[in-house]
């Protein structure tokens, strides 16, 4: 009978886990939802430093980045999709940079999911990536927005205080830079 | 009374590594569109190779997707080589592995070495599962029949009849100078298979 019990006990340890890395995996953020507090390593290059508005090195969390609106792309070099879509997203940031009212408000970044910095190193040089790409080798970041099929897209609309917003959302490509651009734009308020 | 707290640690361990075992990170291309079957966590290696470094590498033959066979010699005196074991179609890490050596083309001819692919499937599976990773730039080879032969050879076939997620660096006289049979749950590191590649003569 008490073998019983602490049998059961065990069951019970069991799902607590489950339950608990369940909580820890954390669910993928909706609109209106704000996004994971989630803490990155800033650039050793000092074009991407300075397009995030940061200084220095070491670590920051994202709400430092020096922007209104913030574009997350989740991907993996290992992803073909994401492989397929680096040319799109660029265009992206092309359209973003030339636009002089939208440059300092709209920021893109990308973040490789099980990627090592070597396997973003190879993709930023394989597409010709100029925003700033950072590695999440040990899957932490994607766990914690709910482990996404990739590429995912992530747009927070950020406020002063360091609070932010997700406005919108898309699990795939965008297909079109420009109308994608239009819908966070009409989506944030920004336009 | 003890033996009661005996069995309940036992028990506790069993559900925690039961836990642990249990959730494998991977990330998934949209690309495959759900269509990835999860085997779950699996036992890491299956097998025993009697293959080492400075031995010979077995000769083989194998049907490729583009139609040809592809022998091993082939390549002898010519290209040092990276056979790439992968074991099934249409499973994680397997479907990701392949797409992002794909962007290794050059780091590979920078070093005279070519890539060749390998698994247990069928041509027609293997169509199916390379035609969503786009256009690959190696030969890919079905080690379907007779059923996982050269993985055999190998030493990389596991119980089931799938092969590991393995990896032999072979130089141009044919002389394996690296393996790597690894965890079949987990991608093998870019960076220590290029520092093998590296290591070899062009």
């Amino acid at each position: 009978m008490r073998e019983k019990g602490v049998f059961l006990i065990g069951v019970l340890v069991y799902f607590l886990c489950v339950s608990a890395s369940l909580h820890a995996a954390g669910h993928t953020p909706a609109k209106g939802e704000s996004f994971p507090p989630i803490t990155l390593q800033k650039p050793a290059n000092k074009a991407e430093l300075d397009y995030l508005g940061l200084k220095g090195t070491g670590s920051f969390p994202v709400s430092e980045i020096k922007t209104e609106l913030l574009i997350i792309e989740i991907y993996s070099m290992y992803c073909p999709y994401c492989q397929k879509e680096a040319p799109i997203v660029n265009s992206l940031y092309e359209l973003i940079a030339k636009e002089k009212d939208l440059k300092e408000k709209v920021k893109l970044i990308g973040i490789g999911v099980g990627n090592t910095p070597f396997e973003v190193g190879i993709f930023r040089k394989q597409y010709n990536i100029e925003f700033p790409l950072f590695p999440d080798e040990s899957f932490a970041i994607h766990k914690k927005t709910g482990e996404v099929r990739t590429p995912f897209f992530f747009v927070l609309k950020m406020k002063p205080d360091g609070s932010n917003t997700l406005v919108y959302s898309k699990l795939g490509s965008i297909e079109d830079a420009g109308q994608f651009l239009e819908i966070l734009l009409k989506e944030s308020g920004l336009q | 009374m003890r033996n009661d707290y005996t069995y309940g640690f036992i028990s506790c361990l069993f559900f925690f590594v039961l836990f642990l075992s249990s959730s494998p990170a991977f990330g998934v291309s949209e690309q495959f569109q759900g269509k990835i079957f999860d085997p779950g966590m699996l036992k890491p290696v299956d097998s025993k190779t009697k293959l080492k470094a400075g031995m010979k590498a077995p000769d083989f033959s194998l049907p490729s997707l583009s139609g040809n066979v592809v022998a091993l010699n082939e390549y002898r005196n010519k290209k040092n080589i990276v056979l790439s074991f992968v074991p099934a179609a249409w499973t994680p890490v397997c479907s990701d592995q392949w797409p992002g050596y794909n962007l290794m083309e050059e780091i590979f001819g920078r070093h005279d070495t070519i890539l060749i692919g390998i698994t247990v499937d069928n041509i027609p599976t293997l169509y199916a599962w390379t035609r969503e990773m786009g256009e690959l730039w190696f030969p890919v080879l079905s080690d379907f029949w007779p059923h996982g032969a050269v993985s055999k050879k190998y030493g990389v076939l596991r119980s089931n009849g799938v092969s590991e997620r393995a990896l032999f660096v072979i130089d141009k006289k044919g002389i394996i100078r690296y393996i790597d049979v690894h965890d079949i749950n987990t991608r093998p590191n870019l960076e220590i298979l290029l520092k093998e590649i590296e290591r070899l003569k062009k």
